[in-house]
């Protein structure tokens, strides 16, 4: 099958990005396709968030393009850019709910904020989006009142209330435990295929990423080291791809960071 | 003394990039007034009686015990001039024209302002603003304007219940305590206070609270997302509003005297 731009939501072409002295990304590039769950996979500090703030255009690339929908994100007018997050939800990696307000508010937030609805009908999509991750009752609870499992789930909710084309979960699974996780797992699979939508998932949890993806890519050094299904990406035989899978100590990615001679420092004479 | 040069031109450039960083940020908050006003109108009533509740009591506290010690400090100076019987005028002019609004923006700057800046700050830290402007909601527009315009507008309010009770404390100190004929303090209060006192005080009170709430906000919305960001932006809200407030009190009266 030919690609062409319709069977991707998002398209990240020769971006580069620096901060300050420090290249973040250096030609990278990355396809996300339609209908499917991608993930963004890549060690501590590689810039999977700032990728994502490219995404959403909280941040403009130095180089390159990021498309969404065939529009260059950095491009756009403000008023355009907000018009586009409409069609964009997010997950935030703490769930980032308004802590003013309950989880019925919460979720029911951009609806009040964007639309005209009735009462009635706001309370219909709200409890039928709370009862899609298993939290209607809870609706009348404070975030302050929630687990982190749930207060993710609410997010979710929340991110969905809009009915977006595209979902972003920025490290969905950290800090949650084996259930959550199990819970939040699944809950990203059925969103995408109940929804019919596109999913991005920002993660270095392995395991849980070859669980859900679709496709993965995995990122290093400001770019692409290798992509592919999370199959794929196993049977990958290079040394980074290895250690990052397998989670070993030591190897491309050393344990050590770079120091002087280790005996010459231990026996070097302190200047007084 | 050339380093010493060095760094005072620094502090000054750097004073000078938050004043101006200050001012822009105020120009923009004015310029999404008008629509926050229209559009936003409950979000702004629910500020005014956020802010105005919070200083409430510490505000009529502070009123009523000011009062008592104008009474007492009017009537022992007033009366080596043998004047004791302008006490209700001195007491309303001073209260009208300088305290009135002077302790109840530092009050407010200390009970409203600091809740201001950490709320708005840990919002920012707790990426709630973030997430908002990912569902396309303009934080500015949905939580920094109300706010600001909410702290001036519960200001004056505030000002009139701190004078009120400050009036009724130096009546019940030169009436009850002093002996001042009660006919004669409010008489002279009367004849004394004219409009345009009263005016003075409500203009003070409106540029105090554009100024106390300008800088909660400002400092809550820039400040570093982290804990110790967050302290610090509340206390140096409460340090720079009191100098700002100190500073256009001296202007103000300059201007109008």
């Amino acid at each position: 099958m030919l690609d062409t731009t319709e069977d991707y939501i998002v398209e990240i072409d020769h971006l580069g990005f620096a901060r300050g002295e420090r290249r973040i990304f250096d030609d990278l590039n990355i396809k996300i396709r339609r209908r499917e769950i991608t993930s963004i996979m890549g060690p501590s500090g590689t810039g999977k968030t700032t990728l994502l703030r490219m995404i959403t255009g909280q941040l403009t690339p130095d180089e390159g393009t990021v498309r969404l929908n065939g529009l260059v994100v950095s491009e756009l007018s403000r008023t355009k850019l907000y018009e586009m997050r409409r069609e964009i939800g997010m997950l935030f990696q703490q769930g980032a709910l308004l802590t003013d307000y309950d989880v019925f508010e919460n979720v029911a937030f951009p609806l009040r904020e964007h639309t005209d609805l009735p009462e009635r009908l706001i309370r219909y999509v709200v409890l039928t989006k709370l009862h899609a991750v298993g939290l209607r009752g809870a609706a009348r609870l404070l975030p302050s009142e929630l687990s982190g499992g749930m207060a993710r789930r609410v997010a979710l909710a929340r991110a969905i209330v809009m009915d977006p084309k595209l979902l972003i979960y920025d490290e969905p699974f950290s800090g949650l435990d084996p259930i959550s996780t199990g819970v939040v797992v699944r809950l990203i699979r059925h969103m995408n295929d109940a929804l019919g939508i596109s999913s991005i998932v920002v993660s270095h949890d392995v395991n849980e990423i070859t669980a859900v993806a679709d496709r993965s890519y995995l990122i290093a050094d400001g770019r692409v080291i290798a992509s592919g299904s999370p199959q794929q990406l196993r049977a990958d035989h290079s040394e980074f791809v290895q250690q990052f899978i397998h989670g070993m100590p030591d190897g491309p990615v050393p344990f050590h960071y770079p120091a002087a001679d280790y005996s010459e420092q231990l026996l070097a004479r302190v200047e007084e | 003394m050339i380093l010493w040069i060095r760094d005072l031109s620094l502090t000054v450039r750097g004073a000078l990039q938050t004043f101006g960083a200050v001012m822009i940020f105020l120009l923009d908050l004015f310029s999404r007034s008008p629509r926050t006003l229209v559009r936003r109108f409950p979000l702004v009533v629910a500020q005014v009686y956020n802010a105005g509740t919070l200083s409430l009591t510490i505000v009529m506290v502070s009123g009523f015990f000011v009062g008592m010690v104008l009474g007492l400090q009017g009537f022992d100076s007033l009366a080596r001039f043998g004047a004791e019987d302008s006490l209700g005028a001195v007491a309303a002019l001073s209260l009208f024209k300088e305290l009135g609004p002077v302790i109840t923006a530092l009050l407010f700057a200390g009970r409203a302002g600091t809740a201001i800046a950490s709320e708005i700050g840990l919002m920012r830290a707790t990426d709630q603003l973030l997430a908002m402007e990912m569902m396309a909601v303009d934080p500015m527009d949905r939580v920094v304007t109300p706010r600001f315009l909410g702290g001036i507008i519960a200001m004056p309010l505030l000002v009139a219940i701190f004078n009120a009770i400050g009036i009724t404390g130096t009546y019940l100190i030169g009436v009850s305590l002093m002996g001042v004929d009660s006919g004669v303090f409010w008489s002279q209060l009367h004849a004394n206070v004219d409009l345009g006192d009263v005016i003075e005080g409500i203009v003070k009170s409106l540029i105090f609270g554009g100024a106390a709430s300008l800088l909660a906000v400002y400092e809550g919305y820039t400040c570093i997302p982290s804990p110790e960001g967050v302290g610090r932006a509340t206390t140096r809200t409460v340090v720079s509003s009191a100098v700002s407030v100190l500073v256009l009190d001296y202007l103000i009266t300059s201007a109008l005297i």
